[in-house]
């Protein structure tokens, strides 16, 4: 393949960019390849998250009465309590985002704060519903009892798939909480300009995503049925 | 009888109505294959002697033309192959069309593998450990299951094979065309004795097959142990006769479609008995209380073939009482054999078909 | 016409720019971390290697007289576990792919240089969870892991070889992503996408199907872990669970996960027969194309690995059909490789022989899979020996020896030495015969109805058996070869020029080895791929 060459030379009298790494040839390259890259990221996150959800619907189809009794053993207001942090939390994260390309430092870190409190908050109310679930012996293995469940011999794959479906998004977001932490300690150092706060735009875009895989789990696993056991 | 096998063969005896056209299919692909494997190897020998680079060969000149590239040849190499192809698919197709639908008179042998063994029970009680009998020139079709993890009946002169799974049935059918005996090899890995788990098909003919029969368990058949297991476990304080009891009547239900509880309907089969067995809240007849207790842990996989079978010897949808025995003499006509089945007075009409129940998971 | 190479000091170069541990260890340079590759994954694959002789061994005589059952398939088991997942997958993505995709489209690196090595170790965390299962005990499902087999009943270390492949899924995952931003946005100006080299495209296809699949497998290992350890049910019946569902679940990325094997060697045969033919390959719009084509279509097939499974005959149907499908991308390629030899210049240096055992290799394992294809002849032969040939043609005589034929392709530019041609030539038709010799038998047996992981057998296999361990000891002596003339001729192989094949491609215009940042200038594309005619006229000829 033949080709000419073309000498890229920076100028002298230019400044050093600190933020382009050496193997990009500007800024603009940097950012799509970031972008491009999260997003590939989250189609793998939709890839994995996707094997239980065929699981949840291979079982529920199979046995509609045991997931229908057992679900109304999940607790719908902690449910939906959960439900609105987590929403919420996406605002102050978009917030957090709109901040840094504005370069208002404080407000950023302020909004970054308030996820991670939101985010907490989640995770605080998942750790309650998880130590119900053991109390009440709801978890599958040797002692596990579903007290009044229809069709109770297949109950514990929907908890099963409760644990494992939650407990993966727990994980995702304890995750996300390490990684906040890390931001909150650049933002406030002052490491984020609006020429530059692509770690904030990126970790935006995975938040919101945890976030999306919650509003499917919470109709999955707490909503099935509920008009017919009624609300509890 | 033994295994007589010959140490050069390419292909494994001829034992089953599946065996010809599935060697032929076999043989219709080598012969494409061959074909095809032997072109691309000729041409890239041809090619690489005839356009061997010459010393003094200059550079290449710049190419545009066919031999970068063409359109017919690329739309040719596509759909003749694809053609070529439809062909396996198809001849393929059909032949396990016809190994997946047992013919309704095929005699029923269950099979229950379990590592590292294969227990086989005959109807009328005949019971064997890794071998199985069957007589020539008849349609069997072997119901089996697992008590532990997946394994495969495997019988290479047949041409046939279907994985035998823990807590659901599979089926397998053929009919054996040449007396004599035949490996059978288990086919999952299932561990340590995998390779061990193997036996023997003894195809006899009809005379000595019946022969062989009469030896059988001196315990009766499978339904009449059925019936004793049915009375021990309290089936029939619910299961009533007269149908006026808290369960639904079973007498002429084996086959039938209901309807459920949950507007679903389904048809009663082994699959359904095993599942109302084991959970009998999944799937609860309309206009029934769900009071069954289960039964898991008190009745085992062996256990519940008698029952099974007990139940079809109480009538089917046909309204006559399924063979309690495999009478190889006698026509296969069952219409004319059996007696006619109480009323279903307490069975609803069968609503619109839903899935069949050997595609139902346990 | 032959080029004497003046005598050349050592430039610098990638490779002498750093020295010391850390400075491999801790490097960012793609082409340091494919060398890491190359050596880690050639560690794999001879570890796999004792195992498969360790089989053959075995296999010669019908009684089980070299090992005991457990310890067998313990064998078989690590024997493909190693070799999926910690050989044939990582191989060419993370050799050659990692060395060459961002030398081939002009630029300095991979879009994620830290990444690419964070890849690199998490493929080790993962080797070393493997080996940890190797040391103390192994592990006996097979590499499938068929519940409830290895969640309620086996006795090996499952947990552990479940996580080492979890934790390695990852890495693959990164490569792919990697790959495909890469290609995506750093491309140097001029190069389209039509104008990509086809190894190029090959791996584009192959990150897709990376990152869409392993997810799945790690997702489906993950419920398998949790199963065996808290006796959380998913797939035991004893907790309601289905058997089944797991196979769906495993084969959904597996089958995909052969074509991520399969797709890169394709791509490396592109190059190797169009540079020694001297011709832009034929149909390479069709060649590119048929490879996005096997990634979607390699999505839909998975079922045909449960048409006796107890799958439904109607799923069966489709999953028959589109198998046939899938495996006509794959002829068109095979179709189209020979007719670039087709009025070209075909010089057959150790490469090109690769390649051509492999087009021939490939199209008789290509055309195997499709009698396994067609149901009724599925019935017969799935679970077979059949199905082990098979998947060994394509597997060994495909992807090993496009490797092989990668390997010895770009060893001057990567290493930057000639090694000796008539040690390779005599390799290439050791593997070649050995090769043949081991698994064409298999074929035979598996008709015959001898089962797969059977570690005793009939007596009336033995015949087949013998030929296939006789042919395994010879295909064992063309695989060593390499290891040793390869490495010698670091030291005293011949100085190798900048484009020693006369090859066109932008990694050929820099020097052999490439300094770190690849190119002294970025180079600009005026020109159509595979352009021949200005060539120099200097080509090595061994």
């Amino acid at each position: 393949m033949a080709s000419h060459v073309v000498a890229h030379k920076p100028a002298e009298h230019e400044p050093v960019n600190t933020t382009l790494r050496h193997h990009f040839a500007s800024d603009e390259q940097q950012k799509d390849a970031a972008t491009i890259g999260m997003w590939v990221f989250l189609v793998t996150e939709i890839m994995f998250f996707g094997g239980l959800f065929l699981a949840y619907f291979a079982y529920r189809q199979a046995y509609p009465a045991a997931f229908a009794s057992a679900s109304g053993k999940t607790n719908l207001w902690l449910g939906a309590a959960n439900t609105t942090v987590l929403i919420c939390s996406s605002l102050t994260m978009a917030l957090a985002v709109h901040a840094a390309s504005l370069g208002k430092k404080t407000l950023l870190v302020i909004f970054l704060v308030l996820t991670l409190m939101l985010g907490g908050a989640f995770l605080g109310v998942k750790a309650y519903e998880y130590h119900d679930k053991w109390v009440h012996h709801e978890v599958p293995g040797a002692h596990f009892e579903c007290e009044g469940c229809d069709d109770a011999g297949h109950a514990p794959l929907f908890f099963s798939l409760y644990f494992g479906m939650t407990g993966l998004h727990a994980t995702h977001m304890l995750i996300g909480f390490v990684i906040l932490v890390i931001l909150i300690v650049k933002a406030q150092k002052g490491e984020f300009t609006t020429k530059w706060y692509t770690p904030v735009e990126m970790f935006g875009l995975y938040w919101h995503f945890v976030d999306i895989v919650w509003i499917f789990l919470f109709p999955l696993l707490y909503l099935i049925d509920r008009s017919h056991t009624g609300l509890k | 009888m033994t295994l007589e096998p010959k140490s050069f063969q390419l292909f494994p005896e001829q034992a089953s109505n599946f065996a010809p056209t599935v060697d032929a299919l076999y043989t219709y692909m080598v012969v494409v294959s061959a074909f095809f494997s032997l072109l691309v190897a000729f041409l890239i020998v041809y090619f690489a002697v005839k356009y061997r680079k010459r010393p003094g060969q200059g550079i290449p000149a710049p190419v545009n033309d066919h031999s970068i590239g063409s359109m017919i040849l690329e739309i040719t190499w596509s759909v003749i192959p694809l053609g070529l192809s439809l062909v396996m698919f198809a001849w393929g197709a059909s032949i396990m069309f016809h190994e997946s639908r047992p013919p309704k008179d095929a005699l029923s042998i269950y099979v229950t593998g379990k590592r590292w063994m294969w227990k086989i029970q005959h109807l009328e009680g005949a019971r064997e450990i890794n071998e199985l009998h069957v007589p020539v020139d008849r349609d069997v079709k072997l119901t089996m299951t697992s008590e532990d993890v997946i394994h495969d009946f495997f019988v290479p002169a047949f041409r046939t094979k279907a994985d035998v799974l823990p807590g659901r049935y599979t089926t397998e059918w053929f009919r054996p065309t040449k007396v004599g005996a035949y490996h059978i090899f288990c086919a999952e890995y299932c561990g340590t004795k995998h390779s061990g788990m193997i036996g023997t098909v003894y195809v006899l003919s009809a005379a000595d097959y019946d022969a062989w029969l009469a030896h059988g368990s001196g315990e009766g058949s499978l339904a009449e142990q059925g019936e004793s297991l049915f009375n021990q476990l309290g089936c029939a304080n619910c299961h009533v006769k007269d149908g006026h009891g808290r369960a639904p009547n079973l007498y002429g239900a084996f086959g039938t479609k209901v309807d459920l509880s949950d507007g679903t309907s389904v048809r009663i089969d082994e699959s359904y008995i095993r599942e109302s067995v084991l959970y009998p809240q999944a799937k609860i007849v309309a206009g029934y209380d769900r009071i069954m207790p289960t039964f898991k842990g008190l009745i085992s996989d062996e256990g519940m073939l008698k029952l099974i079978e007990y139940i079809k010897s109480l009538g089917n949808e046909n309204g006559a009482n399924a063979p309690a025995r495999n009478l190889s003499m006698e026509s296969p006509d069952l219409q004319k054999t059996g007696t006619m089945a109480v009323p279903m007075s307490e069975m609803k009409a069968p609503a619109a078909a839903k899935t069949t129940s050997t595609e139902k998971k346990q | 016409m032959i080029t004497a190479s003046p005598p050349v000091k050592e430039t610098k170069n990638y490779l002498n720019n750093e020295k010391g541990i850390k400075s491999w260890l801790l490097t960012g340079d793609h082409k340091r971390i494919a060398i890491l590759y190359l050596i880690s994954v050639t560690a794999f694959f001879a570890l796999g290697g004792v195992f498969a002789s360790l089989i053959r061994l075995e296999l010669a005589t019908p009684a089980g007289d070299l090992l005991e059952s457990n310890q067998y398939n313990k064998v078989f088991t690590m024997h493909g576990i190693l070799m999926v997942f910690f050989f044939l997958i990582p191989s060419i993505p993370a050799t050659l792919g990692n060395f060459l995709i961002p030398m081939m489209i002009g630029a300095k690196d991979l879009a994620f240089p830290k990444i690419n090595l964070l890849s690199w170790y998490i493929y080790i965390v993962g080797g070393i969870f493997t080996l940890y299962v190797l040391l103390t005990g192994g592990v006996d499902t097979g590499w499938t892991f068929y519940t409830p087999f290895s969640t309620s009943y086996s006795n090996g270390y499952v947990i552990a070889a479940g996580l080492g492949i979890f934790i390695n899924g990852f890495s693959s995952i990164l490569t792919g992503l990697n790959f495909i931003v890469t290609i995506h946005r750093m491309r140097a100006p001029g190069l389209t996408w039509f104008r990509l080299p086809l190894f190029v495209w090959a791996h584009y296809a192959t990150s897709a199907i990376m990152i869409l699949g392993t997810p799945v497998v790690a997702v489906t290992l993950f419920l398998v872990v949790l199963e065996r350890g808290f006796h959380i049910g998913f797939f035991d019946p004893a907790y309601g669970g289905d058997p089944v569902l797991f196979q769906h679940l495993f084969w959904f990325y597996s089958h995909p996960a052969v074509y991520i094997m399969i797709l890169p060697s394709m791509g490396v045969i592109s190059e190797v027969i169009s540079t020694f033919s001297s011709k832009k390959p034929f149909g390479y719009t069709f060649i590119a194309f048929s490879s996005v084509a096997i990634a979607v279509f390699g999505f839909l097939v998975w079922g045909h690995h449960l048409f006796v499974a107890g799958q439904s005959i109607y799923a069966g149907l489709v999953f028959s059909v589109l198998s046939y499908i899938v495996a006509i991308p794959s002829a068109i390629k095979v179709f189209n490789w020979a007719a670039t030899m087709y009025k070209g210049q075909v010089r057959l240096e150790t490469p090109m022989l690769y390649a051509l055992g492999f087009i021939g290799l490939f199209t008789v394992g290509g055309l195997t899979g499709i009698f396994l294809s067609s149901l009724g002849m599925d019935v017969h032969l799935t679970d077979t020996y059949f199905v082990v040939a098979h998947f060994h043609y394509v597997m060994v005589g495909g992807a090993l020896l496009g490797y092989l034929a990668g390997i010895h392709f770009w060893w001057p530019k990567i290493f930057g030495r000639m090694y000796s041609s008539v040690w390779s030539k005599v390799s290439a038709a050791l593997v070649f015969v050995g090769f043949n010799l081991t698994f064409f038998p298999q074929f035979l047996l598996g008709y015959m109805g001898m089962p797969r992981r059977y570690h005793v057998y009939p007596p009336e296999f033995q015949v087949f058996n013998v030929l296939s361990s006789a042919g395994a000891s010879v295909l064992a002596l063309g695989l060593i070869l390499p290891a040793i003339y390869l490495t010698w001729s670091l030291k005293h192989g011949e100085i190798a020029s900048a484009n020693p094949w006369g090859a066109t491609g932008l990694e050929w215009q820099t020097a052999s080895p490439p300094i770190t940042e690849n190119f002294e200038v970025t180079p600009v594309v005026t020109t159509e791929a595979y352009d021949y005619s200005t060539q120099q006229e200097v080509v090595h000829v061994g």
